[in-house]
C-alpha cells in the first residue's frame, strides 16, 4: 500500500451548499399557496391585534334598540360627551344588538391566542415527552400507552370532559384542548428519535463519552425541529378549530367572551332569518385555518427532504 | 437481431454474424443546470456482440450507472436528458423510441438487473406473481404455460424448489436468492442484451461468485450480449470481453480485458488498478512479546423476542468468542453478512451489551460495567464507522464533532482545538477546515475526520468496522494507507472488521474468520491466505473475485 495515488486529491474542499435561512425562505415563498397562505395569517393577526383602532365599538356592549340588523345598517350611538353619532354595523348586530364587526376582530384575538399557546404548549410538552420516550426503553413502555389511551378517546369528547371538570375560562379551555394533542406530537418526536438514535453519529457521540442528556439535546433534538414547526402549524389550525366547537357547544370560553366560536353559537338559534351572525365569524374562521394550512403544507414540502424533488 | 431482408446489399448480410447487438455512438447526456460538470456521460461509444460482456469500470460518479439507465430508457423521470448520439438496437435509435415501442422492447430485447435485489422486487407481492406479470405483459400465454416457464427458468438460475420460491415475498429470500429472482425475471423471454448494473456488488463473496458463474454460463447458453457495471476490478478480471473506463463521465481507456488490465495505458486507469488490493499478505513481524490490550472469552450475545402471545425466540448473532489483540498489532475480522462480526465490534466498543462472556480491557472486565463506571474505558476503545455519510453529525462542524470527546474528559476547549488541528494535518486536511460542515467534505474525507475524532480521545484500541468498504477504490487505497500510518504512529491496537479478503490481506497481522456467530478460524494473516485450514475459510479465498491476479503490484 506504498503507492502514491493522485487520483482524488486528498484535500478538496468545496464549496458549500448548506442552504441558510432566507434560501429556504426564497424557497417557501416562490410557491403561490405558502404566499397567500402566510398574507392571509398576517393580515388576521394584524387585524386581530389592531382591533381597538379599527373601527370597533365595544365587542360586548348590548344596544336593545338594534338587535339583529343586518349587515351595512346604520344606528346611533352616545358619543361618550352627550352627543350622538351615527354608526354603520357593516356584518351586523345579533340578537342582542352587539356588534358583529367588533365580536369578531376581538374574538380573532382569542382564537389565536388559543392556536398559539395550545401549538407552543404541545410542542413543548410533546417534545420533551417524546425526546425520553424514544430514547429511554422502560420510558417507552409506560409513556406510549397512556398516549394510545389518551389517542382512542376523541379529541373532541376528552377536550368536553376535561373542561367539564374544571372552571370555564381561557386557561382551562387551552389546557383541554392541548392534552389531546400532546399524543399526536409525542408520536411523531418518538418516531424520528427512534431512527435518530440509530444514526452512527449518535453511537460515535456515544463512544466518545458523551452523556445522554447531552446526546439527546446535541445531536438528537436538532432532527425534530423541522417536522415539530410543521406540526406546529397543524396544531394551531386545528386548536382554533377545536376551541371554536368548543364554544358553539356551549363548553368552551365563557359565553360572555367574544370567540368565533360563541358568536356562532349565539347566531345559531336565528341563523336561519338572519344568517349573517353565522356568516362572518364562519368566514374568518375558514380563512384563518386555511392559511395556516397552506402554509404548512408547504413548510413541510419546503423541510422534508424526503418530499423534496431529487435531482 | 437486425433484419436483413430490409437490407438488400450484401455486406451486411456478411456481417449479420458480427453486426453488435448494441451499437452507442457519440451519447452524450446532459446533466441540470447547477451540477459539478455540464455531462453526466460525455461522448462515450460502444458495441456489444454477440456472447460478448462488456464491463464499464469507473468510481462513483463516473456517469456509468447513467449510461446504462439511458440505454434502458429509465432516466425520463430523472433530470437528465440525452442531448447527442444514437443507441442502435435491433435497427432502431433507442433514444428516439416512443414510450410503449420502448416498454415493448423492454425485456422482450432487452433487459436490465439492479444492484439491490431487495429494492429491485416488490416487498408484497410473491416471486412467482412478480415474474408473472412481465409474461402477462409481453406474451399471449395462459396460466399453465406461463407457471411451466416460470419454473423452467427457475431452475435455470438454479433456484432449489421453484415452487417455493414462487410462492415466497422477496424478504423471505437471501440475497443470492433475490438477486437470482430478478436474474430469472429479466431473462425468462430471451432478450438479446443483458444490462446488469453492479448486480453482485451487494452481495457476499460467495454468493458473488456463484452469481457471477451463473451469468457467464447462461450468456454462453444463450449467446446474449451482456453490458455490465462494476466498479470492482477483480469482477472485471472475472468475466469482461471488452473493458471500459470511465472518470468524470468520459471513457480514458477502452479495449479487450487482457489489454486494459495487464497493459493500462492511461493514467487514471493504471492508478486505479495499482489501487486494488493484493490478496497476498505481506510477511509481517509478530509481536508475541506486546501486551495483551483486549482478551475476549466466550464471548455472546443472544437476542430474544418475547412477544405478548406465543412462544419468545431467540436469536444467537455471536457465540463464544475468544480472540485477543495486542498492542500495535492489527486483528481482521472477515466474514459475511451476519457472521457476527459486527456484533463483535459492537460489543467490544460497548455499543451493545454482551449477553455471555467477558470483555477484558488491559485486565478489566468491561463487558458488564455500565453507565459512570464504564466511561473511563469508553475514551480508550473507539470506532470508526462504515457509512462516512451517517457518522457525522451533519448539523455540527467538523471542529465540534472532534473536540466533542476531549472536552467530555475535562480537556479545555482551546487545547482541543490545537490538538484537532494537529490530527487534521495528520489525516492530510487543511486545518482550517474545522469550522466547515461535513457536506462539503467527500466521502473519504469525511472517513478521515472520523479517524481524527477517534484519534483525538487517545485510544488504547480502535475499531474499525467496514470503515473503507462505502468508499471508492482509489480513497480506500488512501484510507488504508491512513490507517497502517496511524498504527504505527500511535502504537495502538486495531480491531479490522471486514468482508473485503483483500483488503484485509492489506492490513491485518492476524484474521479470525467468523460464520454464522462463531470464529471457525484465528491465525496469522499469511497462514490465513495461503495455508487455510478450514473449509469455509476455503470457499471465501475462493471466491475472492480474480484471486490470482495481483492488480496491486503492477
Amino acid at each position: 500500500m506504498t503507492n502514491s495515488l493522485n487520483v482524488a486529491p486528498a484535500m478538496v474542499v468545496e464549496t458549500p451548499t448548506k442552504r441558510a435561512p432566507s434560501a429556504l425562505l426564497r424557497g417557501l415563498f416562490q410557491n403561490p399557496a405558502a404566499t397567500i397562505g402566510a398574507t392571509l395569517l398576517v393580515l388576521i393577526i394584524l387585524v386581530a391585534v389592531l382591533a381597538p383602532y379599527l373601527g370597533t365599538l365595544d365587542p360586548t356592549a348590548i344596544d336593545p334598540a338594534s338587535r339583529n340588523a343586518l349587515p351595512g345598517s346604520v344606528s346611533t350611538l352616545d358619543n361618550g360627551v352627550g352627543g350622538e353619532r351615527s354608526y354603520t354595523h357593516w356584518m351586523g348586530t345579533d340578537s342582542l344588538g352587539r356588534d358583529i364587526y367588533s365580536r369578531v376582530l376581538y374574538g380573532g384575538r382569542v382564537s389565536l391566542i388559543v392556536g398559539l399557546s395550545v401549538a407552543t404548549l404541545s410542542l413543548g410538552f410533546g417534545l420533551l415527552i417524546g425526546l425520553v420516550a424514544g430514547y429511554v426503553r422502560w420510558v417507552d413502555a409506560v409513556v406510549m400507552r397512556i398516549m394510545d389511551g389518551l389517542m382512542a378517546i376523541p379529541s373532541i369528547l376528552l377536550a368536553i370532559a376535561l373542561v367539564s371538570l374544571s372552571s370555564a375560562g381561557l386557561g382551562n379551555v387551552v389546557v383541554a384542548i392541548t392534552i389531546p394533542e400532546i399524543p399526536r406530537v409525542v408520536r411523531l418526536v418518538r418516531a424520528i428519535v427512534l431512527s435518530a438514535r440509530q444514526e452512527p453519529y449518535v453511537e460515535a457521540a456515544i463512544s466518545v463519552g458523551t452523556r445522554t442528556p447531552m446526546i439527546l439535546f446535541r445531536h438528537i433534538l436538532p432532527n425534530t425541529i423541522a417536522p415539530l414547526i410543521v406540526q406546529g402549524t397543524y396544531v394551531f389550525g386545528s386548536a382554533i378549530l377545536l376551541e371554536a366547537i368548543l364554544s358553539f357547544l356551549g363548553a368552551g370560553t365563557p359565553p360572555e367572551h367574544p370567540t368565533w366560536g360563541n358568536i356562532i353559537a349565539d347566531g345559531r338559534a336565528l341563523f336561519r332569518i338572519y344568517p349573517h351572525t353565522l356568516l362572518f365569524p364562519g368566514i374568518f374562521l375558514a380563512l384563518t385555518v386555511l392559511g395556516v394550512n397552506l402554509l404548512g403544507d408547504q413548510l413541510r414540502d419546503t423541510l422534508d427532504p424526503r418530499l423534496a424533488k431529487r435531482i | 437481431m437486425l433484419d436483413v431482408t430490409t437490407n438488400p446489399e450484401s455486406k451486411a448480410q456478411r456481417a449479420q454474424q458480427d453486426e453488435p447487438i448494441l451499437t452507442i455512438e457519440g451519447l452524450s447526456v446532459a446533466l441540470p443546470r447547477g451540477a459539478d460538470r455540464p455531462f453526466a456521460v460525455e461522448n462515450l461509444d460502444l458495441e456489444i456482440h454477440r456472447k460478448e460482456t462488456v464491463c464499464i469500470v469507473g468510481e462513483s460518479g463516473s456517469g456509468k450507472s447513467v449510461t446504462a439507465h439511458t440505454v434502458m430508457g429509465l432516466i425520463g423521470a430523472t433530470q437528465l436528458k440525452p442531448v447527442a448520439g444514437r443507441i442502435m438496437f435491433d435497427g432502431a435509435d433507442l433514444l428516439q423510441m416512443p414510450p410503449d415501442r420502448l416498454r415493448a422492447l423492454r425485456c422482450v430485447g432487452l433487459s436490465m438487473i439492479f444492484q439491490e435485489p431487495m429494492t429491485a422486487l416488490n416487498p408484497i407481492m410473491t416471486c412467482g406473481a412478480q415474474i408473472d406479470e412481465v409474461l402477462r405483459w409481453h406474451t399471449d400465454l395462459n396460466a399453465t404455460a406461463r407457471h411451466v416457464a416460470i419454473v423452467r427458468m427457475l431452475e435455470e438460475v438454479n433456484l432449489p424448489d421453484p415452487e417455493r420460491i414462487m410462492a415466497a415475498i422477496p424478504q423471505q429470500l437471501s440475497g443470492g436468492q433475490r438477486q437470482r429472482v430478478l436474474i430469472a425475471m429479466a431473462l425468462i423471454l430471451h432478450p438479446a442484451l443483458l444490462i446488469a448494473d453492479e448486480p453482485t456488488t451487494a452481495l457476499d463473496v460467495t454468493t458473488q461468485a456463484q452469481i457471477l458463474r451463473l451469468l457467464k454460463n447462461i450468456q454462453q447458453n444463450r449467446g446474449m450480449g451482456m453490458l455490465f457495471i462494476t466498479h470492482d476490478f477483480g469482477v472485471v478480471a472475472d468475466i469482461a470481453d471488452h473493458v471500459i473506463v470511465m472518470q468524470h463521465g468520459r471513457v480514458v481507456e477502452a479495449g479487450r480485458a487482457e489489454d486494459v488490465l495487464l497493459r493500462p495505458q492511461h493514467a487514471y486507469t493504471q492508478a486505479l488498478i495499482r489501487a486494488v488490493p493484493n490478496p497476498k499478505p505481506k510477511s509481517r513481524v509478530e509481536r508475541q512479546d506486546a501486551p495483551v490490550v483486549l482478551a475476549t472469552s466466550d464471548l455472546g450475545k443472544t437476542y430474544a423476542t418475547r412477544p405478548l402471545f406465543g412462544a419468545p425466540r431467540k436469536i444467537t448473532a455471536m457465540h463464544g468468542v475468544s480472540l485477543e489483540v495486542r498492542r500495535g498489532e492489527t486483528l481482521g475480522i472477515i466474514g459475511e453478512s451476519g457472521s457476527g462480526k459486527t456484533t463483535f465490534a459492537r460489543s467490544v466498543s460497548r455499543l451493545i451489551e454482551p449477553s455471555s462472556g467477558a470483555i477484558m480491557f488491559e485486565g478489566t472486565n468491561i463487558g458488564s460495567l455500565n453507565g459512570e463506571a464504564l466511561r473511563p474505558y469508553r475514551r480508550q476503545i473507539q470506532i470508526v464507522f462504515q457509512d462516512p455519510y451517517r457518522s457525522l453529525n451533519p448539523r455540527r462542524k467538523i471542529g465540534d464533532s472532534i473536540v466533542e470527546g476531549p472536552v467530555n474528559y475535562g480537556i479545555g476547549r482551546v487545547e482541543a482545538i490545537d490538538r484537532a488541528r494537529q490530527l487534521m494535518t495528520f489525516v492530510s486536511l487543511n486545518p482550517e477546515a474545522l469550522d466547515r460542515y461535513p457536506h462539503q467534505f467527500s466521502g473519504g474525507q469525511r472517513q478521515r475526520i472520523c479517524i481524527a475524532r477517534a484519534l483525538a480521545m487517545e485510544p488504547t484500541l480502535l475499531i474499525a468496522d467496514e470503515a473503507v468498504s462505502a468508499l471508492d477504490v482509489s480513497v480506500q487505497a488512501q484510507v488504508l494507507e491512513l490507517l497502517n500510518r496511524v498504527r504505527r504512529e500511535f502504537d495502538l491496537a486495531m480491531l479490522f472488521i471486514t468482508h473485503d479478503l483483500r483488503v484485509a490481506a492489506q492490513v491485518c497481522d492476524r484474521v479470525a474468520v467468523m460464520s454464522k456467530g462463531e470464529v471457525v478460524e484465528c491465525d496469522s494473516a499469511q497462514a490465513i491466505f495461503q495455508r487455510p485450514q478450514h473449509a469455509y475459510t476455503r470457499s471465501l479465498l475462493d471466491a475472492i473475485p480474480a484471486r490470482h491476479w495481483t492488480f496491486g503490484e503492477m
